[in-house]
């Protein structure tokens, strides 16, 4: 089977569970030793941006004890990226296969679906489906809405959610593994994830592997905007030049600046580079940044980018669950250090919003930090010549041009 | 020994970079930045202190290898 894999049968509406079944077949069950050992030959990553082997958590779970649950994270709190709103919303049985799988591979008697709660067209038909998988099984499955930021799709804060209604990041050790709902050993796992564990029951990990690298198996979702003709979620098999997925999408709507790759935990790329780009986690990684959860933005020259990452900066700082002190405060310099630019400052801002973004790495108790600091300086790195034009002389024509890059709270399943 | 500091708990009173200057300096906000998580035989009864006048228990010594550590 070649592409689409996640995305075959798709149209507008949720698929309902004989055309699911017709395009992808019955699920087998599996002997949860003979499931596991498939899923790690598979080396199936996490698509929900931090990319850990999922064998890895699933042995980290198994040793956390008995009565472990699944989290189902379809937080998608990426506001660029909306794969797993659409694989929710058109593929909820394969969803649900997969974390039924998983249920069954570490022996969870619970699955809990985690969903934005802007998503009630989203609920109520997962909500329908799970009704109907749960007959006649031992398995309790529900959903809980969370509320909107940034780091609220964070592991640790869907269960500080779930458990205490607060949807902050907590600290780590324990991991979630350990101790994460009801303080029970927890595995959370992406949307996009879940779905392909649905298909390697089905197909095995040898037909995992078909597509995609060595090192990255595999196909995934990527989620392409800004100024290509043809926006939308896309799958590709790990390894596809950038440039293929370009022509796939109706190519460049106009000459581009540089890619955002990873969204806001990932980095920028030169438009220069575009021959060279590779989308895959092992091939972005000599151009500093990620394929993260799959998200592309392509930046047009007429766009500013300074103003966009001035913009960008203020609203992750906003996003800080305000927590810990470094990235309360370091997030929050990097925001007036690039607004100041911005608007026409020493360039000597520039300096000191570098020291910042090495300062904040690794020193809050989530990633946001640390990935507000690589978005911040591989910008500083790819936009060094219109950072210095703004730094010498203000604001320019295109400042207040409509942004590409989205903040918040515009979702839709397209 | 190891050093661990909470980053949730810590408030940067600063009590640990006044006790410990050898291993703990503190960013230009006040929240401590560690030189060294290891402490130096030499320095753990100096990190203990430390870690007990912590206003906010963020300081925390842990044995060397800790499983499940990242």
């Amino acid at each position: 089977m070649s592409l689409p894999r996640l995305l075959a049968g798709i149209d507008d509406l949720p698929m309902d569970q004989r055309r699911h079944t017709s395009v992808h077949g019955e699920l087998p069950r599996w002997r949860a030793t003979e499931l596991l050992a498939e899923l790690e030959r598979s080396g199936l990553r996490g698509r929900g941006g931090g990319g850990f082997p999922l064998a890895l958590k699933l042995a980290a779970v198994r040793r956390g004890g008995s009565s472990p649950v699944v989290v189902v994270n379809g937080t998608e709190s990426e506001p660029m990226s909306t794969k797993d709103r659409l694989l929710m919303w058109c593929a909820p049985h394969l969803i649900v296969d997969g974390a039924v799988a998983l249920a069954d591979a570490i022996g969870a008697a619970e699955v809990i679906f985690c969903l934005d709660e802007l998503e009630p067209r989203i609920h109520e038909s997962l909500h329908r489906e799970i009704g109907e998988r749960a007959e006649g099984r031992r398995l309790t499955m529900g959903i809980v809405a969370t509320p909107g930021g940034y780091v609220t799709g964070h592991e640790s804060a869907i269960v500080h959610w779930h458990d205490d209604g607060i949807a902050t990041p907590l600290p780590n050790p324990p991991r979630v593994s350990e101790r994460g709902v009801r303080r029970r050993p927890t595995l959370v796992a992406n949307v996009e994830t879940v779905a392909h564990v649905a298909l390697i029951a089905r197909h095995g990990a040898d037909w995992f592997r078909e597509l995609g690298t060595e090192a990255d198996p595999g196909t995934a979702l990527i989620t392409l905007s800004g100024a290509v003709a043809d926006p939308g979620v896309y799958e590709i098999a790990h390894g596809e030049p950038l440039a293929s997925l370009l022509r796939t999408a109706g190519g460049a709507s106009e000459p581009i600046r540089a890619f955002l790759v990873g969204g806001y935990g990932g980095g920028w790329v030169d438009a220069g580079e575009l021959p060279k780009l590779r989308l895959s986690r092992a091939q972005l990684r000599p151009f500093g940044t990620r394929l993260g959860a799959g998200v592309v933005v392509a930046l047009g020259q007429s766009a500013c980018p300074v103003a966009e990452i001035a913009r960008a900066a203020e609203w992750l700082s906003a996003q800080s669950a305000g927590q810990c002190g470094p990235c309360i405060h370091g997030l929050g310099s990097i925001a007036a250090g690039m607004a100041s630019i911005r608007d026409g400052d020493d360039p000597p801002t520039l300096d000191r919003v570098a020291r910042w973004c090495e300062l904040v790495t690794g020193r809050g108790a989530c990633a946001h930090p640390d990935g507000v600091a690589e978005f911040i300086s591989s910008a500083l790195r790819v936009f060094a010549p219109e950072l210095i034009d703004h730094a010498e002389l203000g604001r320019c024509d295109a400042c207040d041009a409509s942004p590409t890059l989205t903040l918040s709270g515009t979702h839709a399943v397209h | 020994m190891r050093i661990e500091i909470d980053p949730i708990a810590c408030d940067g009173h600063g009590l640990c970079a006044e006790l410990l200057p050898e291993l703990i300096a503190l960013d230009e906000w006040g929240y401590p930045l560690i030189a060294d998580r290891e402490v130096p035989p030499e320095l753990e009864a100096l990190a203990r202190r430390a870690a007990s006048v912590c206003p906010t228990l963020a300081l925390r010594l842990a044995p060397r290898h800790r499983a499940g550590q990242r």
